[in-house]
């Protein structure tokens, strides 16, 4: 069972991405590939898993693919397309799987779609991730993602939305929504949006994987350099982010020791390479704060004027009500808790528990503890993460006056 | 390859556009269509008459009633449509952009049901 479960984690998204190349379409490639972790499922507690668990389920997958096409052969195009499955009869190679996951997220991330389509269908084809994760990623309930993601695959098949790398000369704009998209899926393996573990060490792992994938494909683009340093620079904090039970440590009382200085380093190597460039876009100002909080040995040490400035600058070319939050942190520290929380209270951001664990901590500090509780209270029943639950849930009864 | 629809969208009721930014739009209209046939693309492509020349049939009760306009009333109506094939949305975004420049006016680009020809 583990086995299966770390195959489908690591292998789904490789697998769907050769089957949409091989079927030229979504849903048959995903049925494939479903079909096969199901074999998987019932042989490998028996067998043990596969040397190559990717190659199994991709030649699985194909099989099924056949079978299938063969059983509902009497439609006509279906037929074709297992005999050229047969006539192609491709050995599964492992060298053209990275464009073609590539390719795969270009697709994902068309602008023909809606932007909440693209982010849904990146991380349910290349993340492999449920339905009811998504939705609960993005705080809509699971039939309305669910719909959402079966009317984003019918507009690539009937609208022919090309399975591809775009040309040179859309590159650039094309670029822009699969960076969001893949900012998204390395939160969500950050923050899992739900269940017993924090970090989904995996999800980061393949959103850093894909950006580097893009850093090296565009390795003159900036921003794809400064999602990449935001991304390292975040992920090397991961072990000092909780304590052995699996308890959240925010980022003022982390053991720095902890963090990972080959991480840090090339983050931060990233961070220098996109100043010497000096064209500044918003992942390139994330990862300069990221890399200041890095810099500094002990969180007394920060520079929280310079991260206040990186703020305001980020909040001019990219306004929203949670980069106005995080900026609200930082205007904390430089001005006093009251002047921040009158800044968090104009937000419009009821929905997002870390709005209210923000005006929890400034409320704490400025002595309010019963209503610092409350807040604590509301943001942990608005996060499905069971470690963030339980650190609001004992910060809430650590500030709550006696 | 598959047929895409390039449906033109059309204010209402604004005043008629001078004639020589329409010469202009037809000259570039006209070149859009050299190009299209060139590359074995084009279809069919022609402008309508006005909403007011529109006729409305509706079947009711096995009878069919006839009725004067257009069958909706709105801000804008169908100005013309284009339909063209080509291999992919991609190309069809694109020819569909030269036409929104063109005719300075939205255009939206829909698929037909079965439209591979390939």
């Amino acid at each position: 069972m583990e086995d299966v479960e770390a195959a489908f984690r690591a292998e789904y998204g490789r697998a769907v991405a050769v089957l949409v190349r091989l079927l030229g379409d979504i849903d048959l490639a995903e049925e494939a590939v479903q079909d096969a972790f199901t074999i998987a499922l019932r042989r490998w507690p028996r067998t043990g898993p596969p040397p190559s668990p990717a190659g199994w389920i991709i030649t699985t997958a194909r099989n099924r693919a056949i079978d299938r096409l063969r059983r509902e052969a009497s439609r006509a195009d279906r037929h074709a397309q297992a005999a050229l499955l047969y006539a192609a009869d491709p050995p599964v190679e492992e060298a053209p799987v990275r464009d073609d996951r590539l390719r795969l997220i270009f697709t994902c991330c068309h602008p023909a779609l809606a932007p909440a389509a693209r982010v849904a269908l990146t991380l349910r084809l290349l993340g492999g991730l449920s339905t009811a994760e998504i939705a609960r990623a993005f705080l809509v309930p699971e039939p309305t993602m669910a719909q959402r993601l079966v009317r984003a695959k019918s507009k690539i098949r009937d609208a022919r939305i090309p399975y591809r790398v775009p040309r040179d000369a859309d590159l650039p704009d094309r670029l822009h929504t699969v960076l969001a998209v893949l900012y998204l899926i390395f939160n969500e393996g950050y923050t899992a949006s739900a269940g017993q573990r924090l970090v989904r060490a995996e999800l980061c792992a393949e959103a850093v994987r894909l950006a580097r994938l893009l850093v090296e494909l565009m390795p003159d683009e900036p921003e794809a350099l400064g999602l990449l340093a935001l991304m390292l620079l975040t992920e090397s904090r991961r072990d000092a982010r909780t304590t052995g039970d699996g308890d959240l440590v925010p980022l003022p009382r982390q053991d720095r020791a902890r963090w990972d200085a080959a991480l840090v380093a090339e983050g931060q190597a990233l961070v220098r390479r996109c100043l010497r460039r000096d064209q500044p876009g918003p992942y390139q100002i994330q990862a300069a704060i990221a890399a200041v909080h890095s810099a500094a040995p002990r969180a007394a040490d920060t520079d929280w004027g310079q991260i206040l400035q990186l703020y305001d600058h980020l909040l001019a070319v990219a306004p929203g009500p949670v980069v106005a939050l995080n900026r609200a942190v930082a205007l904390a520290e430089v001005a006093g808790p009251a002047v921040a929380l009158a800044e968090v209270d104009r937000l419009d951001l009821d929905g997002y528990h870390v709005r209210h664990a923000v005006r929890a901590d400034l409320l704490a500090r400025l002595g309010r503890g019963g209503e610092a509780a409350e807040a604590y209270r509301t943001a942990a029943a608005l996060t499905g993460n069971a470690a963030e639950q339980a650190f609001l849930t004992g910060r809430a009864a650590a500030v709550a006056p006696d | 390859m598959t047929l895409y629809l390039l449906s033109i969208h059309q204010p209402q009721g604004d005043l008629p556009p001078e004639s020589e930014f329409l010469a202009g739009v037809m000259r570039q209209l006209g070149e859009l269509r050299d190009e299209l046939t060139a590359t074995g693309s084009w279809v069919f492509g022609q402008g309508l008459h006005g909403p007011e020349s529109a006729t409305v049939l509706r079947p009711r009760d096995g009878e069919v009633l006839v009725t004067d306009g257009p069958f909706v009333e709105g801000k804008e109506h169908l100005g013309g449509i284009t339909i063209i094939d080509v291999p992919d949305l991609d190309v069809a975004l694109d020819w569909g952009r030269r036409y929104a420049l063109a005719t300075t006016l939205p255009i939206e680009v829909r698929p037909f049901q079965g439209g591979a020809s390939d």
